[in-house]
């Protein structure tokens, strides 16, 4: 096993295979239901199909945002202490970053044709932005390598609180007014305010949006384990290739020599500075 | 608890006292600021009247980063992080003593800035009762939300950079409230001020509680 081996790996196992797959349908019904089957809005036009990406994007932002604080909990806490929680916490970070992207921009192109600005300084707005900046800082933090036990405590309770901004966030709309409108689909004792293919397209919106999460999670969390292994077995893999190097420069007739910087009669060659550095140091 | 807060924010501010590392470089700095806020501005006095509030407060967030990274940057040498965590002291003291000291030289920088914008900006201040529980409010904050993301921060090479992607965001808050009260006191916002102290006390509430709660797992691995 070495870097090259390791790397080369896939991520795919056959939940990610099955995931994968059904996402692949829903997206494409959904984009059928979305552009073709789903009539334009009366007063919006055809700019009422971003509601298919935009609410599903800030649910699935506000999921792995809220994944992330509840793997960081369980991290904290003495019984469930694992590093494979941290992994948690920071591939479902990983994924809300992503979404919260998506449903920033979406929000941005929607208000473009809707209210005529790209961007406007309204509450549910600034503390999105808030969100993705207080989780674009915990995954910087989650970058700084060195040790992962040390890592994992100071990455947990970032995570925590970062997640103080979600409530706030999505209660914002509640709270001050905005000029973003209030929940569409889930109003406490009554009903939504979309009907017909509409409603449909948004709430098959919300499963396919669903399983692409669930997808990117998952293979986020390979991706995260294969890291780590990294991180661990990285150094000792990195002075056996020194030391195959150093026995392969070794001249194979006459008197043997000491190898520069061996310290050893014809012995493997001492590991080069660079491979002497435990992985992640170098960040 | 609050025996060890004292001996900690002691030994922080004598520190500061016999370095006057606050004193000759970072209230200059933050001076140098308000200056650079007047050549962005054409020294439009009706843009910095108004606007003073929120560049004040922007540069107590500036000035804050620079207190910050120096209260951990103190024990980063000769190996006095270890001999401040194997002290004995109880780690919620720790904290309240970091953040004392650092809001202490932060009140000290507030009153050079409160200085600054109005001899330079021509800043009118109105009902001091407002202003000073502001800055209250607003200086315990910081100082907590600061010491928690410092010691977070403490310990990696990339701390310097780290420390504002960190603590900035988190921060805005602080500095919404805290501009919208200073406004209203000088009566340039039609809102109530009181009302944002809420928000202030709020959020140095949740801080000052989360750095006591989990400053120790902070500590192990600063």
């Amino acid at each position: 096993m070495n870097y090259k081996s390791l790397s080369a790996r896939p991520t795919s196992n056959r939940a990610t295979v099955v995931v994968g797959g059904l996402t692949l349908v829903g997206l494409g019904v959904l984009l059928v239901l979305g552009l073709v089957v789903s009539p334009p809005d009366t007063v919006q036009g055809e700019t009422v199909r971003l509601i298919y990406i935009h609410p599903a994007s800030a649910t699935m932002a506000y999921a792995g945002f809220g994944l992330c604080a509840l793997g960081s909990l369980a991290y904290l806490w003495p019984r469930t202490r694992s590093l494979r929680w941290d992994r948690f916490a920071g591939a479902s970070a990983e994924v809300g970053v992503a979404f919260c992207v998506t449903c920033i921009v979406s929000g941005s192109i929607w208000g473009r044709y809707s209210w005529g600005v790209w961007w406007t300084w309204d509450a549910r707005l600034t503390l999105t932005a808030l969100l993705l900046a207080v989780f674009l800082g915990y995954l910087a933090l989650r970058r700084t390598g060195g040790d992962p036990v040390g890592r994992a405590k100071r990455c947990a309770v970032a995570a925590l609180c970062c997640f103080l901004v979600v409530p706030v966030d999505h209660e914002a709309t509640n709270w001050w007014v905005t000029l973003h409108q209030k929940d569409t689909l889930f109003r406490i004792g009554k009903a939504p305010l979309i009907h017909g293919w509409q409603l449909t397209t948004m709430l098959l919106s919300f499963v396919v949006f669903g399983l692409l999460f669930t997808w990117m999670l998952l293979h986020r969390l390979g991706i995260e384990a294969l890291e780590d292994r990294i991180e661990e077995e990285g150094y000792v893999w990195a002075i056996a290739e020194r030391r195959a190097e150093g026995v392969a420069q070794v001249p194979t007739t006459g008197p043997r020599r000491p190898l520069p910087g061996s310290g050893l009669a014809g012995g493997p060659a001492a590991p080069t500075m660079r491979a002497a550095m435990p992985p992640g140091e170098g960040r | 608890m609050w025996r060890d807060a004292v001996l900690v924010a002691g030994k922080d501010l004598r520190v500061e006292l016999r370095s006057r590392v606050t004193t000759n470089q970072v209230a200059p700095y933050a001076l140098i600021v308000l200056l650079l806020f007047g050549f962005a501005f054409d020294q439009d006095q009706y843009i910095l009247t108004h606007a003073g509030p929120g560049l004040f407060w922007v540069a107590v967030l500036l000035c804050s980063l620079l207190a910050i990274q120096r209260s951990f940057g103190l024990e980063a040498a000769d190996g006095a992080r270890d001999g401040l965590r194997m002290s004995g002291l109880d780690a919620a003291g720790i904290f309240l003593g970091k953040a004392l000291a650092v809001a202490a030289q932060l009140a000290v920088l507030e009153a050079v800035l409160t200085g600054g914008i109005v001899v330079l900006f021509g800043a009118r201040l109105g009902d001091p009762l407002l202003l000073g529980a502001t800055c209250v409010l607003a200086t315990v904050g910081l100082a907590a939300a600061g010491t928690v993301y410092g010691a977070m921060a403490a310990g990696l090479r990339v701390r310097e950079t780290l420390l504002p992607l960190l603590l900035l965001p988190v921060v805005a808050p602080v500095l919404l409230g805290a501009t919208q009260a200073w406004l209203a006191a000088a009566g340039l916002s039609s809102g109530g001020g009181w009302r944002w102290l809420t928000l202030l006390a709020a959020f140095a509430a949740i801080y000052v509680a989360l750095g006591v709660l989990g400053f120790g797992t902070l500590l192990e691995e600063a």
